[in-house]
């Protein structure tokens, strides 16, 4: 996995709350058996104003200009700023990979859906939790001024705006290690394998009904 | 010393290793795996050179993106090559692993949170994981079962285990009895309506009282099926007898001595008496009307006899934003009568609402009666090639093809339209399904949740009424 330390970006303010899954990437992407090329189909159904289809020249397509991250001044962004509950509703890990293939690094909001939340981490992109009065004036610094950026720092644990001021946030520590490091996860937790069969052993004997399906 | 929860008899009897870090490992009995979220993470253990840890804990079947017509043809009915390939890849990465899997033409394929209760691989107090946010409804047997993502199918995979770290207790209580033609599904969406859809966030839910304890196996599944409509990741209900009522014989549930020394644990796995939760949230059962959804989040649902909300009465500025922004899309207008919502189709299917009792308490409603003629379309998927042969054992394909209700096959179908069921442009449905969110069914459809009974009253005057006013 791709490790983070330090980023610095310009910022896209998305102003709605209960952004889905479905509405970052919708179903029909979903059919690809590949983690890359979803960038051009991110927030497919507002960023353009017909029915996406998989494999379509997306350039072609006719764009919604009101959509936030079709304004020249957003494109290059790579930190998404959010309302409450970003990210709710399905599994799918091919919302962060969307996200990440647009070139998202971090996505900023007063609260995450759970499932989403973790499977950003497993993708080298990291999702922040601010307070939701400090997001609000992001909201407003960030509109108001164009090429707006946001410095944000894991190892400090810190969002640093243009004017120096600076906005603590909580991380895992688990979480946090395996992204600073850029660690494989599985790797990890194959470091206790010996853990793993020691109470695999030891359920067979006490609950052997859970073993004896599945082939 | 306080008792413990259900959740944390789960969460204990599952740790194989606390980190110092605030994580740990849980082992995983079971995985579920399906075609969409699944290819990734096969060829993530290819590239890594890796090896399932275990085989047999895995078990998988194609739903998603399969047609719910002319299924005799196997994978080739699939019109869709993206789709095919998917299911194609399925077939490869269990044959090439050696997985049990129900393929497209078995008998046992279906939605993937219908079939593992029907087999018996789900059992009580197991954990359970797939990469669908929906895995909650195993949740329904006193089970720890978790939604999700690849790279945690992945990770379960290649260690039997998932990283976690502890969530709190909630206990959602409905005290009371439930009311003629209220079920499981007004229940759960009444839940979400009172604790908002990220209520749960950082949450176990148990579903606990008497409403909850009276349901059926099939009402606690479509209750917990939804825990993260609320925003759990994790919904159960305590083990009873109705649980182990509904595991006794299944293909893959323990037989003779072992089914004994399983019943014996299993009637421990409810939280005791004198358990602390975080938070607790009751509603009086009693109270509780057919529900029915009118915007584009699962906590927009209030009771069929009520209206759309005007967001002028709205404080909370980014909640009224959100009311404008989902009427809009809905094509609703503020106070607008529920029953005034005309209808286009009627999905009555997914794993929220596709088993047995689901598709009876439908056919009890339509029976002797004919669909709207302003209907395009009223459709019923049954949630197995089990469940479906059932159901046409039992009679209920004659009263719903009768009344003008199409037949179809196993799937998730309509749910989120993968294949080829899906809503028109400002279509309006009634569906039974889980999620309103704006072209989950279709670009730029309109989806109303609602239960089986409410989907079918639906179909028969095309617009919402209560069911209760077509009940003897």
């Amino acid at each position: 996995m791709r490790a983070f330390t330090q980023h610095q970006g310009i910022v896209a303010p998305m102003d709605r709350s209960n952004v889905d899954t479905d509405m970052i990437i919708p179903k029909q992407f979903l059919k690809s058996i590949k983690r890359t090329g979803f960038g051009p189909n991110l927030f497919d159904e507002l960023r353009y104003l017909d029915e996406g289809q998989p494999d379509q020249d997306c350039s072609k397509r006719p764009i919604n200009p009101d959509f936030v991250l079709n304004q020249e001044r957003y494109k290059n962004a790579s930190v998404l700023l959010a309302r409450r509950n970003f990210g709710c509703g399905s599994s799918r890990e091919h919302a962060p990979w969307a996200l990440d293939d647009f070139g998202f690094r971090v996505v900023i909001a007063p609260s995450f859906a759970d499932i989403f939340y973790n499977n950003c981490f497993k993708n080298g992109l990291l999702p922040i939790v601010l307070d939701e009065v400090i997001v609000g004036r992001l909201f407003k610094e960030s509109e108001a001024n164009v090429g707006y950026q946001l410095t944000v720092d894991l190892t400090a644990q810190t969002v640093i705006t243009p004017s120096g001021e600076s906005f603590s946030f909580e991380v895992d520590d688990f979480r946090r290690h395996c992204l600073l490091n850029g660690l494989d996860d599985i790797g990890v937790t194959l470091e206790d394998a010996g853990a793993i069969s020691a109470y695999e052993d030891a359920r067979r004997k006490t609950a052997p009904w859970l073993f004896n399906a599945g082939n | 010393m306080a008792g413990k929860t259900l959740y944390d008899k789960l969460w204990d009897d599952h740790l194989v290793k606390q980190r110092d870090d605030g994580s740990a490992l849980i082992y995983i009995d079971r995985q579920l795996l399906h075609e969409v979220t699944s290819p990734q993470a096969f060829e993530g253990l290819r590239l890594a050179n890796r090896k399932p840890w275990r085989i047999d804990a895995n078990v998988a079947t194609p739903d998603h993106n399969v047609p719910t017509t002319d299924r005799a043809r196997g994978i080739d009915g699939i019109v869709d090559p993206v789709s095919r390939t998917q299911v194609e890849t399925l077939d490869n990465n269990c044959d090439e692993f050696g997985i049990l899997e129900f393929k497209i033409k078995d008998q046992r394929q279906g939605i993937v949170h219908v079939i593992g209760p029907e087999q018996g691989v789900t059992l009580p107090g197991m954990s359970v994981v797939c990469g669908d946010s929906h895995t909650s409804t195993h949740g329904a047997f006193g089970c720890l079962a978790h939604g999700i993502g690849t790279s945690e199918v992945e990770h379960v995979l290649a260690t039997q285990c998932l990283v976690q770290k502890k969530m709190k207790n909630m206990l959602v209580k409905v005290n009371g009895k439930l009311g003629k033609g209220v079920t499981g599904k007004d229940v759960v969406l009444a839940i979400i309506g009172k604790i908002g859809t990220a209520g749960g966030t950082g949450y176990a839910i148990e579903f606990g009282g008497d409403a909850i304890q009276s349901l059926s196996m099939e009402g606690r599944m479509t209750i917990c099926n939804m825990a993260i409509e609320g925003g759990a990741r994790v919904g159960m209900v305590g083990v009873d007898d109705t649980t182990i009522e509904y595991v006794k014989g299944r293909p893959f549930s323990p037989k003779g001595e072992t089914w004994d020394k399983a019943v014996e644990y299993w009637r421990t796995l409810h939280s005791d008496s004198d358990a602390v939760f975080d938070k607790v949230v009751e509603l009086d059962g009693s109270a509780i009307k057919p529900q029915v959804s009118w915007g584009t989040s699962p906590e927009m649902v209030t009771g069929v006899d009520g209206s759309v909300p005007d967001p002028v009465k709205e404080n909370d500025p980014i909640k009224r934003e959100g009311i404008e922004r989902a009427l809009k899309y809905m094509g609703l207008q503020p106070n607008q009568k529920i029953t005034d919502i005309k209808l286009d189709r009627v999905f009555i299917g997914s794993c929220t609402n596709s088993r047995i009792e689901d598709l009876r308490e439908a056919a009890a409603v339509v029976k002797g009666r004919k669909v709207a003629s302003s209907l395009k379309q009223a459709m019923v998927v049954p949630g197995s090639g089990l469940v479906k042969a059932q159901a046409e054992q039992e009679g209920l394909d004659k009263i719903f093809i009768e009344a003008g209700l199409e037949w179809r096959d196993p799937g998730c179908s309509m749910c989120l339209a993968m294949n080829a069921d899906k809503l028109g442009q400002g279509e309006h449905c009634a569906s039974t399904s889980n999620r309103n969110f704006e072209g989950r069914q279709g670009f730029g459809g309109r989806t109303h949740l609602v239960s089986p009974a409410m989907a079918a009253a639906a179909a028969i005057k095309g617009h919402f009424i209560d069911v209760r006013e077509l009940m003897n």
